[in-house]
């Protein structure tokens, strides 16, 4: 039967099988041994420190947007002096976390899903199975644990930057000190904020590389299809990162407040 | 000039009569969704002969190729290869077994990312698992040397031409010594000269590294000037068989097509 005449609900529970299939099979091969160390350092290398710029200046502009953006409606209610303190929890909690996590899947996902595609389109990929090496462990494992690593690192980044763009904010219409605008920011925030904030990262980063992954990794023949792969890809990883934040933020307000 | 001027080293590729059997392929049926592929495909490969698949496009050459080293499993029948069935190996059996069993993509399937050098250290290091890098070293340099490429060692594959990424394709396949080769239309996209010039590496190689090889074509250049034997594919079945002199002369005008 043709792709095109199976129904879509009946397409949704194979390619849902797929991913469980391909999920097992990833953590199969993390526990193998025979762990892919200089592979897993250059994709660190080029998923982490080749994204600093852009995660960087997203961060930066975010952290200026939402300070002016807030500013009059606090001015009005004479909470001026809440500014760095709803900035911080802002960005630490979520902005931060989520945009972040976004742009990753834009930038990194559809990397991945194109790179993985073509190779599986040119070959290569099975030219690696045939030949008796391991691609799952070579391009998968290596891939999915270092946007893993790195996301969480980069999100880090991205909440110093955009707190600093925020204090640059701040300056713009009043004269608040470095120390003063930081001391608020870090008495406003607790380890409440900060854990799981973190740990969502985690699964942020995972989502980006498993989808980018998968997509990539099981596109059809023809060129067509690492398009495909990339566009399905970004698409993917951020519904998950959405959906992934929902339930993070159900989790911590079950266990904390 | 006769195939036999033009190739005089290729007699000494020829497999024996009572030579050990390496591969052998017994009622073979795959099918795609409703769509019948190979439908009672039997064959069978001598130790160090060449054996090449002739067939249209779509006739299931590829399908037969990919049952044997287990990139596709068939819905009947058996392909036995080295004496073990394909089938019935697990992870880590198929794993040694492809190990034996080089398999050249047509497009030569180069990791793009790699240099030449790193592709071909890529089986020695991941396969092989060596770690001695002077042997590894000695390894690269010695297959590259054997296709002609000594000198595209630290290229790019996108730097390299159709026919020098083929070359690298080989040597890649080698360079683990596999004592059965598939080729999946080597000479592709080629032009005649290169087309002849790859032709005749694989029967150097084939004489060098003492395989035995499949050979899916339909340059008939090619498969004259590598074929012990040939066999002709269409609709899923095997429609005539003979060394190359005895089916240029079938009375069947379907094989003799390939031959004009």
């Amino acid at each position: 039967m043709s792709e095109q005449t199976i129904p879509a609900y009946k397409r949704w529970f194979e390619e849902t099988g797929e991913q469980v299939s391909f999920f097992t099979a990833f953590f199969r091969n993390v526990f193998r041994g025979g762990f892919e160390w200089s592979e897993f350092v250059r994709q660190c290398y080029e998923i982490g420190y080749k994204s600093i710029t852009l995660v960087g200046v997203t961060s930066f502009i975010m952290g200026v947007v939402l300070t002016l953006q807030s500013r009059p409606t606090l001015v009005k209610f004479g909470a001026s002096s809440m500014l760095p303190l709803m900035v911080c929890v802002s960005i630490v909690r979520e902005i931060g976390p989520v945009i972040t996590a976004i742009i990753c899947a834009g930038k990194l996902s559809s990397g991945i899903g194109a790179e993985l595609g073509s190779m599986k389109v040119t070959e290569q990929i099975d030219a690696m199975d045939v030949s008796g090496a391991n691609p799952m462990q070579y391009l998968v494992v290596t891939r999915i644990l270092a946007t893993t690593f790195m996301i969480p690192l980069l999100t880090m980044m991205g909440d110093v930057i955009a707190l600093f763009g925020g204090f640059l904010a701040v300056n713009l219409a009043d004269s608040t000190s470095w120390t003063l605008y930081f001391n608020k920011c870090i008495n406003s925030i607790t380890f409440v904020d900060l854990l799981p904030a973190f740990i969502k990262t985690i699964f942020f980063g995972f989502a980006v590389g498993f989808v980018g992954c998968y997509k990539g990794y099981n596109s059809n023949s023809g060129t067509e299809s690492v398009g495909k792969a990339a566009n399905s890809a970004v698409v993917n990883a951020s519904l998950w990162i959405f959906f992934l934040d929902v339930l993070a933020v159900q989790i911590t307000q079950l266990l904390f407040y | 000039m006769s195939t036999a001027e033009k190739n005089p080293k290729k007699d000494a590729g020829k497999s024996q009569p009572n030579a050990e059997t390496v591969v052998e392929m017994h009622n073979v049926r795959k099918s795609f969704g409703d769509k019948e592929v190979l439908k009672d495909i039997s064959l069978s490969l001598k130790r160090g002969e060449n054996l090449v698949i002739l067939g249209r496009s779509g006739q299931g050459k590829s399908v037969t190729i990919k049952c044997i080293v287990g990139m596709l499993t068939q819905d009947e029948g058996t392909v036995t290869v080295l004496g073990e069935e394909v089938a019935e190996l697990d992870d880590k059996e198929l794993k040694e077994l492809r190990i034996k069993v080089g398999f050249l993509f047509q497009s030569g399937a180069l990791y793009d990312s790699m240099t030449v050098r790193e592709n071909l250290e890529f089986p020695l290091t991941r396969v092989l698992k060596m770690n001695d890098q002077e042997e590894i070293d000695r390894r690269v340099e010695e297959v590259l040397d054997s296709v002609g490429l000594a000198d595209a060692i630290d290229k790019m594959p996108s730097e390299l031409s159709g026919g020098m990424r083929k070359r690298v394709g080989l040597a890649r396949t080698l360079i683990v010594h596999p004592e059965i080769m598939l080729y999946d239309e080597p000479t592709t996209g080629l032009d005649p000269i290169t087309s002849r010039e790859i032709s005749d590496l694989i029967l150097q190689m084939q004489k060098k590294y003492k395989t035995s090889s499949i050979i899916i074509t339909h340059d008939m250049e090619c498969a004259e000037i590598i074929a012990d034997r040939l066999i002709v594919l269409n609709n899923g079945l095997f429609v005539a068989e003979g060394t190359y002199q005895e089916l240029e002369k079938s009375d069947k005008e379907f094989v003799r097509s390939f031959f004009k």
